[in-house]
């Protein structure tokens, strides 16, 4: 339980003014290219209620509001509701599954009044970073705990499953930055590794698997992604299990005998090599689970298990690919991948965003002048889109501006975070730091044309009173819990 | 509580940021600053240049009656997003259309192969160029279809039926005119035959351009830079032609039910009054979507109505042939007027034999044009072909002989401003030591009756005839009196003198009137004025064609003309009455009760 003072004062000269500082910076920042993607050329008002800018004005202020009232609120009371507060938020976004009308596919926005729509998505974040701080802030919790791990993830999953439910895959998918505040706090680093692993072999499965190799039938993604994992799963035995018996040896002769088959394909008769990779995978997974038969190291049967699904992959990349997707999302990433040119359809998007961005040049087009994003070449231009207006109007020099300071911003918090006095508000902090990551690159990423199209907002840049409030909020919850951290507790 | 182990790795979650951001700032650097064509496509993205047309320039006859002009056409156009609650058989009934005809039209539309400019928010052409007849009715009920829309653009309408050859047409660009010259773009119209062809830089005028700023709907969202780059469109020039139209539609007449041209000059100016070709066809036609329909079956129809024979058809001008003989002579001292040679029954000589008809022999220059006598004309080219005092070979005097004939105009395109011109055929010394092993003065022979290897189109011959109009010059004979705003070409005003000096023309201008008075041009004869004349029979694989040259009044010459009857027969057969009514017409302005008899027995005489 916390004993903090009872009072505010003291409290304003502790705060984070640098932090509060970059976000107003980033909000009147953001404002201006509001006002560049929703400025018409028959209708130049930019204070008008009617237009976007207008009304961001609106959400920008009641913003601040938010922010001070939430700078009242002590730590002491999220550390008690935190529970609560994850409860409330699970049932609201059960609700809102059944409730919120079909808006575009997605059933997330529960009208409030004619015009006023919010997303409960956005604000469950906080919910759940309070939720795992709270979980976590016990004395001898430890993460390599199977039991309590397992817990800390379904904290996660559950929400991430709801708004699944919801139709909006891409909002969920942000509660996959709460592993790298797991990752902070002692998941090993291994299961980042595994997660990037499958990334590397989804991405480079599906972009070569129709390009083959000279004269063989073997196509150029299954065979780097068996290699790939035969890699993977050798340097995970050798980082932890360095001393297993006759390992060196086994790698040596996987090698020896895929060059005899690489050979064997290119000069005598041509097969499909994949089938003996395939053949080697297996001899490795034989020999993890022996050891692990022998020793009954638990990290043996991670590692196997991690080589197993390494080398599924190779299976189930087409069909996750061709039958859990859904087709918007299976275009998408094939448009990303360069293996469909659909300049009309669905990479008409990130194509015109590219067209926007690469028009603005060194210096940019100057505010209100972008035609690209003004006369709506771009779709979504002052929500997701946001970013090729400051790209298009304010050149490389304004985006540049803008990334740095993102960077600025985030290694500030990263500063914060480190400097909490217990876990609840470093795991907050960190929730934070991870969530503002997360949307920065996918978000920038996928106008740039480095990420799939997923339509999660730049926060304080994007257009939306939601996403606005769900980044306050989350935002100065963290600054009150820094603003406490001289306090003495416990 | 504090892991130091686990607090290293705040700076694996501060690399994961640093390294997003250094990635995108590379790609921004790659997208930005590199060499790409973003910028220029967003420019063709946003920037819509609203092209205005110029009104296309009208075009008169030498008289100041108006022959070409514009006529506003409609266009049915359909914006396919704003179609609601249409009543399609209402439309198809107004419009003429079957319901499959519009389901189909609109599944064009709608097909990006085929319409590669299609956006369901612009309008897109429905129907073309309706009828202003069906434009009034569907005006009335235009808002009960939404999403219909009539545009109006000018098409070309002409007063008369005639001069379609001289006047030619507009049609869209074909993709050559547009790499030829960037001010075409797709769907613009160019002058495609005749003076619309040959003056289209007079005529079209100069486009006008209103930069536009679109959205990606292709909706217009307002002017770029308030009209900073706006250009007015300058309307085409009037063009004045030198025909008469009156003369033109006489002309026509005359030739109906026959092939071939008629052509007459202002001696004085080079200025053509009437250029028939037959058979012709209605200039009307070619408007619109018509056109095509059109011209596939003219091209198809084995007379070659589109072929413009007066100045496209190249004929053996047979005796018309003649005076540039005896000029030759003349000049070069072969003969002088008084020279007689023989002529019983035609040119003997050795093994060669061109006949001639009856008439007193031996006989000289006058009488010899005025009976149209072989004999004479083929004893004059054997020597001076054979006159080894003045040339060294029969090769010289064929080159001194050509020379002659390219000085009056003939075996070169006179440079009409008319597309298609030809140049016809004046033979020299090479041409024939390439087709014959040996050749003399006997073998080409032919020549000087304007048979053989020669051949001139209806314009060179008449250009003859204004030529000895004007004893012994011509000026370019041309098509367009006068351009409204601007000049017609130096070129068109050159004088060219002929390699004969002018009182030999005196001569031949004799020798043209006594055909007139007692030869072979009788029926050219009228009470009024002096006309000269010279017939032509030129033989032919067929029956023989006949032709005419003639130019009236005799002393101060206001006209000369050439007539060409395909298989007409002797040149007293068609062409000297054809000839006599076209300078009748023009002279007195009015053909006399006589002539309007045989003016109507002309025309109703068809050869097939």
């Amino acid at each position: 339980m916390y004993k903090g003072y009872q009072t505010n004062k003291g409290i304003f000269s502790s705060l984070d003014w640098i932090t509060i500082g970059l976000y107003v910076v980033l909000l009147i920042w953001g404002w201006f290219s509001v006002c560049g993607a929703s400025y018409d050329f028959s209708n130049p008002n930019v204070f008008g209620f009617g237009s976007n800018s207008g009304k961001q004005m609106i959400w920008i202020c009641t913003s601040f509001i938010l922010a001070s009232a939430l700078l009242m609120i002590e730590k002491r009371f999220y550390y008690n509701a935190a529970t609560f507060i994850y409860v409330l938020m699970i049932f609201v976004l059960i609700l809102t599954i059944f409730i919120a009308p079909d808006t575009k596919g997605s059933r997330s926005w529960i009208p409030i009044g004619s015009s006023i729509k919010l997303q409960p998505a956005e604000f469950a974040k906080f919910a759940v970073a309070l939720a795992i701080g709270k979980y976590m802030d016990r004395y001898g919790l430890s993460l390599t705990n199977m039991k309590e791990f397992a817990k800390v993830v379904g904290m996660i999953i559950f929400p991430m499953l709801l708004i699944i439910a919801q139709k909006e895959t891409g909002t969920a998918l942000v509660y996959l930055a709460f592993f790298l505040v797991l990752y902070r706090e002692g998941m090993s680093g291994s299961a980042l590794f595994a997660a990037f692993s499958f990334v590397v072999y989804f991405v480079v499965g599906l972009k070569y698997e129709d390009e083959y190799i000279t004269d063989m039938p073997v196509s150029i993604g299954e065979f780097t992604v068996l290699i790939l994992s035969y890699v993977f799963t050798v340097g995970l035995m050798y980082r932890y299990e360095r001393h297993c018996p006759k390992l060196t040896e086994m790698v040596i002769g996987g090698i020896v005998i895929n060059i005899f088959a690489y050979l064997f394909s290119a000069f005598v008769i041509p097969f499909n090599v994949c089938i003996v990779q395939i053949l080697v995978n297996i001899g490795l997974m034989i020999y993890i689970g022996a050891q692990y038969i022998y020793d009954k190291k638990f990290k043996h049967l991670l590692i196997l298990a991690f080589a197993i699904a390494s080398t599924g992959t190779f299976f189930l990349c087409d069909y996750v690919f061709n039958n859990i997707l859904q087709d918007h999302q299976r275009v998408r990433i094939e448009v990303l991948l360069g293996k469909k040119e659909d300049i009309r359809g669905a990479g008409y998007n990130v194509n015109q965003a590219k067209i926007a961005i690469g028009s603005g040049g060194f210096f940019g087009k100057g505010f209100l002048k972008g035609t690209q994003t003004k006369l709506r070449y771009v779709p979504e231009q002052d929500t997701d889109f946001i970013f090729c207006t400051v790209g298009e109007e304010e050149g490389f020099i304004g985006s540049v501006g803008v990334l740095l300071f993102y960077l600025f911003f985030i290694w500030r918090l990263i500063i914060l975070a480190e400097r909490q006095p217990d876990t609840l508000g470093r795991v907050y902090g960190y929730s934070v730091v991870s969530i503002f990551i997360f949307h920065l690159f996918v978000n920038i990423g996928m106008v740039l044309g480095l990420t799939p199209v997923i339509g999660i907002p730049l926060p304080f840049f994007s257009y939306g009173g939601s996403s606005l409030w769900g980044f306050t909020l989350l935002l100065f919850i963290f600054l009150r819990m820094d603003a406490e951290r001289n306090l003495k507790s416990k | 509580m504090k892991d130091v182990f686990l607090e290293r790795r705040k700076f694996v979650i501060a690399g994961i940021a640093l390294f997003v951001v250094f990635v995108y700032i590379c790609r921004l650097a790659y997208l930005q600053l590199g060499q790409n064509d973003y910028k220029d496509t967003a420019i063709h993205n946003a920037i819509y240049n609203k092209v205005l047309f110029p009104s296309r320039g009208a075009i008169y006859d030498r008289n100041g009656k108006l022959l070409v002009y514009n006529q506003p056409a409609f266009d049915v156009m359909v914006i396919t997003r704003e179609i609601n609650d249409l009543d399609t058989l209402a439309l198809c009934k107004t419009l003429g259309i079957s319901k499959d005809e519009f389901i189909k039209i609109l599944s064009n539309i709608k097909d990006t192969s085929k319409n590669p400019g299609y956006s369901s928010y612009s309008q897109q052409l429905f129907i073309p160029q309706i009828p202003a007849s069906e434009y009034s009715i569907l005006q009335e009920k235009l808002f009960r279809f939404k999403g219909f829309y009539v545009r109006e653009h000018n098409i070309r309408q002409y007063t008369y039926p005639n001069a379609a050859h001289i006047l030619g047409d507009i049609a869209e660009v074909s993709p050559t005119d547009i790499e030829n010259d960037d001010y075409y773009k797709s769907g613009d119209y160019i002058g495609k035959q005749g003076v619309e062809k040959s003056y289209e830089k007079e005529l079209r005028g100069t486009k006008g351009v209103e930069v536009l700023l679109r959205d990606s709907r292709g909706k217009i969202q307002g002017r770029y830079r308030n009209g900073e780059f706006d250009s007015v469109p300058r309307p085409g020039k009037d063009l004045r032609l030198s025909i008469d139209i009156e003369l033109q539609a006489l002309g026509e007449r005359l030739m109906s039910g026959k092939r071939g041209s008629i052509v007459a000059i202002e001696p004085s100016t080079g200025e053509i009054l009437c250029l028939v070709s037959s058979p012709t066809y209605d200039p009307r036609n070619l408007i619109g979507k018509e056109r095509g329909k059109h011209i596939l079956s003219m091209v198809q129809d084995q007379r070659r109505p589109m072929l413009n024979r007066a100045i496209a058809g190249a004929y053996p001008p047979g005796s018309t042939f003649k005076p540039s003989q005896g000029l030759t002579f003349l000049q070069e001292g072969i003969i002088t007027s008084g020279t007689p040679f023989p002529c019983t029954g035609g040119f003997k000589y050795k093994n060669m034999k061109v006949g001639c008809h009856g008439h007193p022999s031996p006989i000289a220059l006058v009488p010899a044009l005025a009976t149209s006598c072989n004999g004479f004309f083929c004893w004059g080219l054997y020597h001076m072909f054979n006159n080894r005092s003045k040339y060294s070979s029969t090769n010289e005097a064929m080159t001194t002989w050509k020379d002659y004939m390219v000085s009056m105009g003939f075996g070169y395109k006179l440079g009409i401003d008319l597309p298609g011109e030809v140049r016809g055929m004046i033979p020299n010394a090479e041409y024939y030591t390439k087709h014959l092993n040996h050749w003399n003065a006997l073998s080409v022979i032919s020549i000087s009756i304007g048979q053989g290897e020669v051949t001139l189109t209806p314009l060179q011959i008449a250009n003859q005839g204004a030529t000895i109009a004007n004893r012994g010059h011509y000026i370019t004979p041309h098509i367009v009196k006068s351009i409204k705003g601007g000049s017609i070409a130096d070129s068109l005003k050159a004088v060219h003198h002929t390699k004969v000096n002018p009182r030999y023309y005196e001569d031949i201008v004799r020798g043209m009137r006594s055909a007139v008075l007692g030869g072979t041009c009788k029926g050219a004869q009228n009470p009024w004025y002096e006309v000269c004349g010279k017939t032509g029979t030129a033989q032919n694989k067929g029956h023989d064609h006949s032709a005419f040259m003639g130019f009236a009044p005799m002393n101060n010459p206001k006209i000369a003309v050439a007539v060409y009857v395909e298989n007409g027969g002797f040149g007293a057969a068609f062409g000297v009455p054809i000839g006599a009514l076209i300078m009748e017409k023009y002279i007195r302005g009015e053909l006399s009760a006589d002539s309007k008899v045989r003016a109507s027995n002309i025309q109703h005489r068809s050869i097939n």
